[in-house]
């Protein structure tokens, strides 16, 4: 998304932002902090991850507006050119983030595997209660053809 | 021991399970349930289907086993957790895992019934193949793996694991409450060893002898049993860091070399057990 700045740091080689790539970095990072907004409005994202992907908006648009900024992190880590400072910090967000997901995920199949357990066993309990399952492995019981899928070959005991 | 020796109850009057795992095994699940009736009719079966695409459901609910049929492959750790939370949840005392490819033998059940009550203090008695003659021949990789676990365990629990990988496991109340709660994923026999053992519940081994697998090849090729290897040492290696919630109040029972250490402490009902000795 700075790829102008970038551009036009490689370009003069001072880390200074030329103010076209300025303005052009700036309207970039509000349109994606914009972008955000708009897709927790319409609940197609929850607060939790909106708020990464503000901060790194906001981030964005930092970095675009105080010239400087970039140039004091690259000295305060001792990288000589700015622009791997950049590709550093990007890159660093982009695991965090990852990782983040990562734990994200491992909730929700924990969380996914509860749900299974817990249905498969009303599902039985339920079955039994109408009286289709083997309450003492007695009474008749009605064959399972919902289970079978189409095409399967046919219940061989 | 499986209940508290104030009100103790026979092996008669004990609730028992046998929880069946079974994936795409139309073809061995009704035979495993009947034996299973045959050798062990005390014991009441449940299949846990995970997700089969074939119709091992209407197969094991037709022999007149209870079907927990999951919605989808949770994979034979989630199965089995899906067995023992029933298990739990209907009241049983004694749980134990016979796999639905037809490799355990439902002969040997009331031998381990036997073994858990008198060996006195085991809260999971499992079948191991290499007590003596396995009965078939087991792949050289297997094999190796199992010696690499059981050199490993057997350090760390302090005590002769033989094999780490038999599935075929008989455990107490103690050991349902456990795995009901807290059970690992993908190959969960090793780790689960760990888990008792973290939580002061004895193992006691007796010899079994198995079938080769019901039909085709181990479900374990050759890029999986690397991934196995190093999953399943990993999780032995975090499983020694972690403090994992004790279902139990207090010491189990059979234990009592740790009364002194946890007397009134266990009653906030979660407790983490004491550090592994050394974090090795």
């Amino acid at each position: 998304m700075t790829l102008p700045r970038l551009l036009a740091q490689s370009a003069d080689g001072t880390g200074n932002l030329s103010s076209e790539a300025q303005i052009f970095a700036v309207i970039v990072a509000v349109l994606v902090l914009l972008f955000v907004v708009e897709l927790v409005r319409r609940r197609r994202l929850v607060e939790r991850y909106a708020l990464l992907w503000m901060l790194a908006a906001c981030v964005m648009v930092l970095l675009a507006v105080w010239n400087n900024a970039l140039n004091w992190i690259a000295d305060l880590v001792g990288i000589a050119s700015p622009p791997n400072a950049l590709f550093l910090l990007g890159l660093v967000a982009i695991f965090g983030l990852l990782l983040n997901f990562s734990v994200a995920i491992s909730r929700l199949s924990e969380e996914t595997k509860i749900l299974a357990q817990t249905v498969s066993r009303l599902d039985a309990e339920t079955r039994e209660l109408r009286g289709e399952g083997p309450a003492t492995n007695g009474g008749p019981r009605e064959p399972e053809l919902a289970d079978q899928q189409p095409g399967d070959p046919p219940v061989s005991a | 021991m499986a209940t508290p020796s104030a009100s103790p109850k026979t092996s008669q009057q004990l609730r028992k399970l046998a929880i069946v795992p079974a994936y795409n095994e139309e073809a061995m699940v009704g035979r495993v349930v009947r034996e299973i009736e045959r050798h062990a009719p005390d014991f009441d079966v449940v299949v846990v289907d995970d997700g089969s695409l074939d119709a091992t459901a209407a197969v094991a609910d037709r022999e007149g086993a209870t079907v927990l049929r999951q919605p989808f492959n949770l994979g034979i750790g989630g199965a089995m957790q899906a067995g023992y939370k029933y298990a739990l949840h209907r009241d049983y005392d004694v749980a134990i895992q016979v796999d639905g490819d037809g490799q355990h033998k439902p002969e040997y059940i009331p031998m381990m019934l036997e073994a858990l009550h008198t060996s006195g203090e085991a809260d999971m008695v499992y079948g191991s193949r290499f007590l003596g003659d396995p009965g078939y021949a087991v792949p050289w990789g297997r094999r190796l793996g199992n010696r690499i676990f059981g050199v490993v365990l057997s350090r760390i629990v302090r005590q002769s694991v033989t094999d780490p990988t038999s599935g075929f496991r008989m455990v107490n109340r103690n050991g349902i409450e456990l795995f009901a709660r807290d059970y690992p994923h993908d190959y969960p026999e090793v780790e689960a060893i760990l888990m008792l053992h973290a939580h002061r519940l004895q193992v006691h081994e007796v010899q079994v002898r198995m079938n080769a697998r019901g039909f085709g090849e181990s479900s374990i090729d050759y890029p999986r049993s690397a991934y196995y290897m190093v999953k399943v040492m990993l999780a032995i290696g975090i499983g020694l860091l972690r403090r994992r919630p004790t279902p139990m109040d207090g010491p189990p029972p059979g234990t009592g070399e740790f009364a002194a250490v946890a007397p009134g402490a266990g009653s906030a009902g979660l407790k983490t057990p004491p550090e592994e000795g050394g974090s090795a």
